[in-house]
């Protein structure tokens, strides 16, 4: 893929600095999904699968539209169905397109130790390189969309990757081009942001859905993907959205903190032992050796 | 009561019997494995160690099946010496000679058996960090098994596996440290099996005295 346009600005396990760090980049780009225009059609899904050239699973028929619980490592992008019962006692569909958020501060890249094996570019698409995972599965724990997921056979993990081989020449995600409400749209992370809050006030001034809004979560930073939902204030009605996203408190702390204590006691533990040796030596000597009953090795 | 099986001829005692020689380098063998590819992964500056091991994915393959290997290793320590590691009054009294034992003045150190109280430590802390690592790797070895309602799992793994990893480190150090540098036949006996008279009476001069009968040099 073109390497001009994907810079990477971070990566995983890396020691020293990154190549695109700092570098210029005029946006960030940005998913849009109207969940309230969505209908269901799977349409992105199919097409996620054909550009990716994704191998067919089995799905699971449960008697709903649910074709499968969860994304899976050859299955990206998951329509996932709520039929809500509203207070009044009517139903209503809420439908959300479930794939990674690509997150500003990616969880999956903070765990990760491999080199390179999980990278943020410049144009903010969090994207998984396979030729350096090692099968881990420490973005798996790091993630809290629940998002990558491990190939069995190759032991590698796999997830959405904004279709950045398209994106860096210029074309949309796959998905987006499906769609055939224009419930997706994608552009820069800001014009996005205008549409879905105008899209909100649209909601909740004309069409009576007065909790709409935007989700574009601050745990993690922000997200690269971001949805209009008719309730806001319950994300968790959208396929169990989680409503205030960060990466985990132990992984937070088993990268920060604990390493640092860990590396100073390391040092400090080896210091301190040659410095014992310099100040007291061994406890025998090897001319006592010598003695009889002395150690002779 | 005293062994005299044990007594070997020139003036050696025998301290590890071959069963106890090999399961200590079948469990060295493996957690130094362990601990260098556990290295690569804790830190990307150290992450040129799994290159050196076979790169990361066969050093992410191996690790856990070493880490069962010391797994069996230490359940066969643990069967092993695990009677002759229970804390006695003597322990209490070591602790609080710890500074005469670290200026090297062992013969101002309360008469220890055939394992001292820092040994015992040693012992326990592998043992139990042993346990720890071995619960928490499980969950490691397969994150993606593990529901996403029991996440707390892998939240917990995460912490407890290089918590626990760099105690035994610690103590690995301090082992090695006393084993090859400070104790000048200590290293011999782990893989030949005997002490010298002297070195016996020295380190641990109750074993000595178990073993030979005979009272251990007169202390100061």
């Amino acid at each position: 893929m073109s390497q001009a346009t994907l810079r990477v600005q971070k990566m995983s396990g890396h020691a020293g600095t990154v190549p695109g760090d700092d570098a210029q980049r005029e946006f960030t780009v940005c998913k849009l999904i109207d969940t309230t225009t969505c209908i269901g059609c799977k349409a992105c899904e199919v097409a996620c699968m054909e550009w990716n050239d994704l191998p067919f699973g089995e799905t699971v028929f449960d008697n709903t539209y649910q074709t499968m619980p969860e994304t899976r490592w050859n299955y990206w992008n998951l329509i996932l169905f709520n039929e809500h019962e509203k207070e009044d006692g009517s139903l209503m569909w809420l439908m959300r397109k479930n794939q990674c958020m690509h997150c500003a501060e990616p969880g999956c890249l903070a765990a990760c130790p491999a080199d390179g094996a999980i990278v943020q570019y410049t144009n903010g698409i969090v994207d998984f390189q396979q030729a350096n995972c090692i099968g881990c599965g420490y973005c798996i724990t790091g993630c809290p969309f629940d998002i990558p997921k491990m190939n069995p056979k190759t032991n590698r993990v796999f997830k959405c990757t904004l279709c950045a081989d398209r994106v860096s020449e210029g074309l949309e995600p796959a998905c987006i081009k499906s769609c055939p409400t224009g419930c997706l749209h994608f552009g820069s992370k800001e014009d996005m942001k205008d549409l879905a809050e105008k899209r909100a006030k649209q909601l909740r001034d004309d069409f009576n859905f007065p909790q709409a809004g935007v989700y574009d979560p601050a745990g993690v930073g922000g997200t690269g993907v971001v949805y209009v939902l008719h309730d806001a204030t319950k994300p968790e009605l959208y396929g169990g959205l989680p409503s205030n996203p960060s990466i985990p408190w132990s992984v937070r702390l088993w990268k920060g903190p604990l390493k640092w204590l860990g590396n100073v006691a390391m040092v400090g533990g080896l210091v301190g032992l040659f410095v014992h040796y310099l100040r007291f030596g061994p406890k025998s000597r090897e001319d006592e050796d010598l003695h009889p009953g002395g150690e002779s090795s | 009561m005293s062994h005299s099986d044990q007594m070997l001829p020139h003036g050696r005692i025998l301290r590890y019997e071959f069963h106890e020689r090999l399961t200590h380098w079948i469990a060295a063998g493996s957690y130094i494995y362990l601990m260098l590819t556990g290295l690569a992964f804790y830190s990307p500056w150290c992450f040129w160690i799994a290159a050196m091991l076979g790169g990361g994915q066969v050093s992410r393959m191996l690790h856990p099946w070493a880490g069962l290997i010391f797994t069996g290793a230490i359940l066969k320590m643990f069967s092993m010496w695990s009677a002759q590691m229970r804390p006695t009054d003597a322990d209490k009294a070591w602790w609080d000679s710890i500074g005469h034992y670290i200026r090297n003045e062992d013969d101002q150190m309360p008469a220890a058996g055939r394992y001292n109280a820092g040994q015992k430590l040693l012992f326990w802390g592998f043992i139990i960090c042993g346990v720890l690592l071995l619960l928490s790797g499980a969950i490691l070895w397969f994150p993606e098994y593990v529901p996403w309602n029991l996440r707390f799992l892998r939240y917990l793994a995460v912490l407890i596996h290089p918590s626990a990893a760099l105690l035994t480190i610690g103590l690995f150090l301090i082992h090695i440290y006393m084993s090859v540098f400070a104790e000048r036949g200590a290293f011999g006996s782990i893989i030949r099996g005997d002490v010298s008279m002297a070195f016996a009476k020295r380190y641990h001069p109750a074993w000595y005295e178990e073993i030979t009968g005979q009272p251990a040099a007169p202390k100061k």
